[in-house]
This record gives C-alpha cells, sequence and structure tokens, in this order.
C-alpha cells in the first residue's frame, strides 16, 4: 500500500462510526435496546422466557430461541415490500446463530425466549446493529448469559482493510472493489457468526478476523456502558 | 424450520470416535471428498443442463435464459438468479409446501458464491442499455439428499452454466427463439467460485459429509473460493470457532476448492 486510504468520510481505517447504544427503549417488554451505528439503527426487543406456542414446538429439554429480523419499509432509498422475504429469514437465523451459543436456555425447558429486532433506518451493516442490539435486550431482560456478543463489518476495499463499512463504501468500485465481512464474537474471542461477499485473500482474511476482535472489544464497552447507565437511572 | 435427524446415536458415537483418530466411517480422509460425477444434458429444454452425484447424493441444475428489463441501478448489466428447492421425492425429511429455511439458505448461499465471485460478465448480458437485459436462471433441484446438498449444488451451477448456450434473440419480435440455440456460451470468466462446506464435529474439521455426519454436524462454513481469493462465505448454526479454527477453515476450503474445480473442468471434457 503505497498511498493512504482516504476513507469517504474521513474516518481512520479501523475507526467505528459514531456509536450510540441505549437500553429500555419498548417499555412494554421484558428487555429492549436501541443500537445505531452512524446513520443505521436498530431496535430489538425481547418477550420471554414464556410458554411457547404453538405447544408442539415445544423442547421438554431446553428452552429455546426465536429470532426475527425485519426492515420498517421506508428503512431505505427504494421502498421495500413490508412482510418477510428471504433475505430477511436468512439474516433472522444468522441473527439466532450468533446469540444462541452465549444463552443458558437449558434453564427454561419447554419454554421460548422471542427476539424481534427492527431496522429503523439503513447504511449497511444492519445485522450487525440488529446483533449487537439484540445482545443488550437479551442482557436487560435478564436472560442468563455466559458473556455478551457484539458484531462488526470489516471491509476490504480495493486491497485496503477497514472496519465498520457504510452503504457508500459497501457500492466503492474502484480497484478489486468492496467484500464485505460481518462477523460477530464474544469477549472470549469465540466466533458465533460469520458472512462474507467479496473477494478476499486466505491471508487478509484471517487478518479480518484478529480486527473483528479488536473492534468487538471495543463495541462491548459501548453495550456495557448503555446496560450501566440504565441500572444507574433506575436507582435515581 | 426445525431439522429432522434420522441418524441413531451408536451410528453418531462410533463415526465421533473414529474422528477422534482422524479417520472416516466410510474410509476417506478429512478432506476427502466422495467420488463425483457429472452428467451433461439432463433436460433438453434447458439451456444448459447437468446431473451432478457426490457419492450418493444428487443433484439436477439447469440453466434458463429470460429476457427483461435491467434494473434501473444497474441499465447495462443482466441479471443472475438461482432458487433451490429440497425436493419431497429425495428425502423422507422433505415435505411439499412453500420454501423452509434450509432451502432457502441453499438457494441464496450458492447465488452469492456465483455472484460475487465475477463468475459471470453481466455487462456483456445486456441487449438494448436500459431496455433489455438477459436474466440467467439457475435452477437447483435436488434428487437425493445423503449429505452435503451444498456443494453439489454450486458444483451443479457452475457446470450447468459453462454449457449452457444463449438461445437467439428477436430484436423485432421482442421473443426469444427457444428452439434456436446460438454457439455462443454465457460470458463467464476464469474466476470459478467452487464453495465448499467445512464441517465440524468435536475437534475434527470434514469436508463432503454424509447425511449421518452432516446429522452431527455442529457447525457448517461454506466458502466460495477460486484459486485462493476467496468471494463469499458463510457460517451455519450456533456453535462457535475459535479464532484458529475458523483461520484454518480458510485454509482447507480453499485448497480443496481448487481441487475441485479441476474435477469440473476434467468432468466436461
Amino acid at each position: 500500500m503505497a498511498e493512504k486510504f482516504n476513507r469517504p468520510d474521513g474516518r481512520e481505517l479501523t475507526e467505528l462510526r459514531e456509536t450510540k447504544a441505549k437500553v429500555g427503549v419498548v417499555p412494554n417488554a421484558d428487555g429492549s435496546a436501541m443500537f445505531q451505528q452512524g446513520k443505521t439503527i436498530a431496535i430489538a426487543a425481547v418477550y420471554g422466557p414464556k410458554k411457547m406456542h404453538p405447544q408442539h414446538q415445544q423442547d421438554p429439554r431446553t428452552g429455546q430461541l426465536r429470532c426475527e429480523y425485519n426492515m420498517l419499509s421506508f428503512s431505505v432509498s427504494d421502498r421495500i415490500r413490508p412482510g418477510r422475504n428471504r433475505r430477511a429469514m436468512e439474516i433472522s437465523e444468522i441473527t439466532k446463530w450468533a446469540l444462541e451459543p452465549v444463552l443458558m436456555l437449558d434453564k427454561y425447558p419447554g419454554q421460548v425466549v422471542d427476539v424481534h429486532i427492527n431496522i429503523i433506518q439503513a447504511d449497511a451493516g444492519t445485522r450487525c446493529a440488529g446483533i449487537n442490539a439484540a445482545a443488550m435486550a437479551l442482557a436487560h431482560a435478564g436472560i442468563p448469559m455466559k458473556e455478551m456478543v457484539s458484531s462488526i463489518s470489516i471491509g476490504k476495499l480495493d486491497k485496503t482493510m477497514v472496519v465498520d463499512l457504510t452503504k457508500e463504501e459497501e457500492d466503492y468500485h474502484e480497484g478489486e472493489g468492496p467484500t464485505d465481512i460481518p462477523i460477530s464474537m464474544t469477549p472470549s474471542g469465540k466466533v458465533t457468526h460469520m458472512q462474507l461477499d467479496g473477494k478476499i485473500g486466505v491471508k487478509q482474511l484471517q487478518e479480518a478476523v484478529d480486527m473483528a476482535k479488536v473492534a468487538c472489544q471495543n463495541i462491548l464497552e459501548i453495550q456495557k456502558k448503555a446496560l450501566k447507565d440504565f441500572i444507574e437511572g433506575d436507582k435515581k | 424450520m426445525d431439522k429432522v435427524r434420522t441418524t441413531p446415536n451408536t451410528t453418531a458415537d462410533r463415526i465421533r470416535k473414529y474422528l477422534k483418530e482422524g479417520k472416516r466411517f466410510d474410509g476417506r480422509n478429512t478432506e476427502d471428498f466422495r467420488e463425483l460425477v457429472i452428467e451433461k444434458g439432463v433436460s433438453c429444454k434447458a439451456e444448459g443442463s447437468v446431473r451432478v452425484k457426490l457419492g450418493k447424493t444428487e443433484v439436477i441444475v439447469g440453466v434458463k435464459m429470460g429476457v427483461s428489463e435491467p434494473y434501473a441501478d444497474s441499465p447495462t448489466k443482466g441479471n443472475l438468479m438461482v432458487t433451490a428447492e429440497l425436493l419431497p421425492l429425495s428425502s423422507p425429511r422433505f415435505e411439499s409446501g412453500p420454501p423452509r429455511f434450509d432451502a432457502i439458505e441453499l438457494g441464496r448461499v450458492t447465488d452469492r458464491g456465483l455472484r460475487e465471485s465475477g463468475f459471470v460478465d453481466f455487462d456483456k448480458l445486456c441487449i438494448i442499455p436500459g431496455e433489455k437485459v438477459w436474466t440467467v436462471f439457475v435452477d437447483v433441484y435436488s434428487i437425493n439428499d445423503d449429505g452435503n446438498l451444498m456443494d453439489a449444488a454450486t458444483i451443479g451451477a457452475i457446470a450447468a452454466m459453462k454449457i449452457a448456450k444463449i438461445p437467439k434473440y428477436d430484436k423485432e419480435e421482442g421473443k426469444v427463439l427457444f428452439d434456436e440455440l446460438t454457439d455462443e456460451g454465457l460470458p463467464l470468466t476464469d474466476h470459478v467460485p467452487v464453495a465448499i462446506s467445512v464441517h465440524k464435529i468435536g475437534n475434527a474439521l470434514i469436508v463432503d459429509p454424509t447425511r449421518e455426519e452432516e446429522d452431527i454436524s455442529e457447525c457448517r462454513v461454506t466458502m466460495g473460493s477460486s484459486k485462493g481469493i476467496i468471494s463469499s462465505l458463510q457460517k451455519s448454526n450456533s456453535k462457535p470457532l475459535e479464532m484458529d479454527e475458523i483461520k484454518r477453515v480458510f485454509e482447507i476450503a480453499t485448497k480443496v476448492s481448487d481441487e475441485i474445480n479441476k474435477k469440473i473442468d476434467k468432468a466436461l471434457k
């Protein structure tokens, strides 16, 4: 890399977008949280543990996690038709896989924990923001967790590795083009979710995992602070 | 959405025990594929079609072409649509009805591998900029599920696209003449995105699982790559991977991918 790569919004290569997190955004829910990464905003609400319906899906050995990811129809420039589509179904399942390993659901046999994620505003990285919000909402709901889950998208623009892509960067078309790698990790370094679109070599992909670890630590701090702030606020 | 598992615990225990010693119950090494057979031209109405067998696993893939309006954000680019259907005839586990999650994931992961690698030169699929472009429909159907439909689907899609011929298009009438195929194949590049799924069972990482191995797989990573360049990746299921494990997965999948790519070329000759 001869010249320094300039990001469209002037961020450093490993700098996150301005990130905000808030707990308790849906009063009706047992747990809820908002996570904002730049212009991407996700809210998540947790209901449960509660009795699983339909009843035939109950598992007497363990509780279950259900996740639903949904983009509001006006969250992107071209309106999306409301309702479930294939992309949303896949991301819902990916989100479940990302969160399930840290939950101690065996404490709730026959029951279910529902996680509903809605994307209010989208500027890339919606599944990561959704997972971040959902992890906080689960903690807020008091579901026993072994550790947190934090999620970030690592990108490769032409030959340069960057953290936390925007939509503008996702559509970057010079040189080798964009590569988008959303990764979710726990503080102990377990990879619970990973996807990739684009073009990248093995060495750089291994580097991406290392970069994700650092970025996820930063996100973890933001998640923890929001949860603590909520408890402090409650005391007052 | 719940997966049906039919592997008895005794078989599962035996598979795990063998894998601890680095062996598989059908005698393969952990990074070996089953025998790959590709049969060309299984449906004469398709612009290109193949039957792919991986051991007892079998899929049929057909390519159809259509002419449509381009998307507003890519007026000079053709389109690609990949769908997969898990036919009830191919396994007692599959039922009729709207696609369940397995089928949706199969189609979407296959689609991404083909799209992101630059395998198709979409600019060359344009007929009249802003008005008419070719859409390539790649449809995958399972015929027999004995594990690893995921990789069989991508292998089939690549093979079918490689042998497909573009039909004649009557510009004045605006009609596709499906009975008159040209000699022209699809505009493909040499970035062939062969996707390989690596499964984790205990501490072992294996490729091309049989039905039984797939049943006890704790986590799957499907990675499309060509000559060491990775173009798509999806980690499935809840089991997490340690950082060094996932790095090892990248290396196994790229290596096996190049081997399978050579086998596809040999089979199509």
